[in-house]
């Protein structure tokens, strides 16, 4: 089992490295350096030499690779261009606020989505089927942004029951008052997870309801919801690693409901970072999140094998 | 006991006679798609979508850019628009037809040219294996390793916005899970007996790939690029949403729903409307893509 963890972990270190290098070629071919965007163009080109050759921007490219890849590993996310703060504070507590629906919203999805799932395997061809399915089809292809304004339209604009935007006070919520602020964004949220893992379980359900195994319950007498439980049992693995990597994108793409209900989480600050054209806020931004998702992939990797024993080849 | 009293092994006229009587493939996979009411409903609404949206000259009542201060956000059935107004005036279904074209055009683009790239590199891959199969598939971990909006995000917010910066974002997200199910399913038929007998009686690796890999791949491509163009359309239309996409006065609906944002206040049924569209198409693809599946029994 370690032997199993550590070549995994092992094996996200040349992934890193090939991130941080997708990240640094993109935020070279970005138009202009740093140089041009903190400078007014008809400043004297002493000026920005000066600047060019303060951060570095005169060296080759090679070398502003390692120089930058350095800075990220030690920590030092940079400092904002537009702000002039460090990164790291800025990314920390949006991450933060991103958590606070993200994790709502994968656990909502996940629950909703293996009950919606193991319903309609259960009764496989009836229209209770049809509908829950119809439900788990709809989730993958709704435009979550759109729903975020439809439900804002609704609660906010015409029953007044829910606020529509912000986060209300900084801090862990306990009030109603207070939670009042999470649930349209992690509904929102929770609509994709909860289609893709009620597909999912599914299918798995019904390929695990022809295996000899469950013929074999059947056979000893077994009624047919004990014999879902055990089937279940089978299909958990994949529904949650499915559910972890399920988190990952919801950190990472959680920027379109954020702009939707003004959350102020690291897709907002990505949004913010690409308009003020902010090189090292955007890139850092980029590169954190990738490496979360990375690291995910491992802890997901690591608890199926947990389950799981034939996983650890 | 000999083999043929344990085995049923059916004589070579009698497989010869089957072969003949029997159909090919395609023509059950034919079958079996207009046996499926559902799927074909849905193939014919998609149809129906994507013609008015082509011909959208044919069917706009208004020009698609005409605005007027005094049609601002009317509701549907004012004066002529029967589906309302947008923020500047401009008619809604005129524009929903005209903005369908760059809103299925980013769906299909760019999952078509990952097909292209990725299908390729997948056979490459697979058929080769070795050194070429770990250079290939490692890169493709990498991007791998970013959730699909953040990469697509990450190319068009430092490249900038536009029409080709979305298609170019979009298509190298889709690449690697194009590639991976290209390596797969090639990797698993290369081995198969059918191959090796082909290669035994001296066929080239580019008539291998053409005639017996490339039909095993074909089909579980086909049903996932279905299902791609439907999260192609959804996440295009989220990237104009954000401003990185198509870029105003262009209609697109993911920007015509950005517009309307601020609209839900004063009429939400208007606003509302583009991201239906979105809905709508993106639906009917991802059920085509289940009837696809169904139909030519793939597993993915």
């Amino acid at each position: 089992m370690w032997f199993f963890v550590a070549r995994r972990i092992l094996y996200a270190v040349p992934i890193l490295l090939g991130v941080s290098l997708v990240v640094f070629v993109l935020m070279k071919m970005v138009p202009g350096d740093a140089a041009d965007i903190m400078i007014p163009p008809e400043a004297p080109k002493e000026v920005a030499d000066m600047i060019r050759a303060r951060f570095g921007l005169d060296q080759p490219m090679h070398i502003q690779y390692l120089r930058w890849l350095q800075a990220m590993a030690s920590g030092d996310l940079g400092t904002s261009i537009f702000t002039n703060q460090p990164v790291a504070q800025e990314l920390f507590s949006a991450l933060g606020n991103t958590f606070k629906i993200a994790l709502p919203a994968v656990f909502l999805g996940f629950s909703l989505g293996v009950l919606l799932g193991a319903l309609a395997a259960y009764y496989n061809g009836t229209w209770l089927d049809k509908l829950f399915s119809g439900v788990a089809i709809a989730g993958v292809s709704l435009p979550h942004y759109w729903v975020g304004m439809v439900m804002v339209a609704i609660f906010a604009v015409v029953l007044n029951i829910l606020p529509g935007q912000g986060m209300g006070p900084e801090g862990f919520p306990s009030s109603w008052e207070h939670i009042k602020h999470y649930v349209l964004p992690v509904i929102t949220l929770s609509l994709i997870p909860m289609g893709i893992i009620s597909r999912l379980v599914r299918a798995n359900v019904l390929e695990i309801r022809s295996m000899e195994f469950v013929t074999a319950l059947q056979a000893k007498g077994l009624k047919g919801r004990r014999v879902l439980l055990h089937i279940m049992k089978n299909a958990a693995p994949s529904a949650l690693a499915l559910m972890g990597l399920q988190f990952g994108y919801l950190l990472g793409g959680s920027i379109l409901v954020e702009t939707v209900f003004n959350w102020p989480g690291s897709g907002s600050l990505l949004n913010l970072a690409i308009f003020r054209r902010d090189i090292p806020v955007l890139s850092a931004t980029i590169l954190v999140l990738a490496t979360i998702f990375v690291v995910i992939n491992i802890v997901v990797d690591v608890l199926q094998a947990l389950i799981d024993p034939r996983i650890r080849r | 006991m000999s083999l043929q009293d344990t085995i049923a092994v059916p004589s070579a006229a009698d497989a010869v006679r089957r072969a003949e009587a029997g159909k090919g493939y395609w023509t059950r996979v034919r079958e079996r798609l207009l046996a499926d009411r559902v799927t074909l409903t849905v193939m014919i609404l998609l149809a129906c979508i994507v013609f008015m949206v082509v011909a959208a000259p044919l069917f706009a009542t208004h020009d698609p850019s005409a605005s007027s201060v005094f049609a601002r956000l009317k509701s549907p059935g004012y004066k002529g628009h029967w589906l309302g107004t947008d923020e500047v005036g401009r008619d809604l279904w005129s524009r929903i037809l005209y903005g369908g074209r760059l809103s299925l055009l980013c769906g299909v683009a760019p999952v078509t040219l990952a097909v292209l790239i990725g299908g390729s590199l997948g056979l490459v891959a697979g058929y080769s294996g070795g050194i070429v199969n770990s250079l290939i598939m490692r890169s493709m971990d990498v991007l791998y390793a970013f959730p699909s909006i953040l990469l697509a995000i990450a190319i068009c917010g430092m490249l900038g916005s536009g029409l080709g910066n979305t298609i170019l974002a979009l298509t190298v997200t889709f690449i690697p899970p194009v590639v991976r199910i290209a390596e797969t399913v090639t990797t698993q038929v290369r081995s198969a007996e059918f191959v090796e007998a082909a290669r035994a009686s001296g066929a080239r690796p580019i008539s291998i790939i053409r005639f017996h890999i490339l039909n095993n791949v074909l089909g579980p491509i086909l049903v996932y690029a279905t299902s791609l163009i439907s999260i192609s359309i959804i996440l295009a239309a989220g990237l104009s949403f954000l401003g990185l996409g198509v870029t105003p006065p262009d209609a697109e609906w993911g920007l015509m729903l950005n517009n309307l944002r601020q609209a839900i206040w004063v009429n939400p049924l208007v606003a509302a409307l583009p991201g239906a569209m979105i809905f709508i198409t993106s639906m009917c693809f991802n059920l085509v893509s289940d009837g696809l599946r169904t139909a030519m029994d793939v597993r993915i």
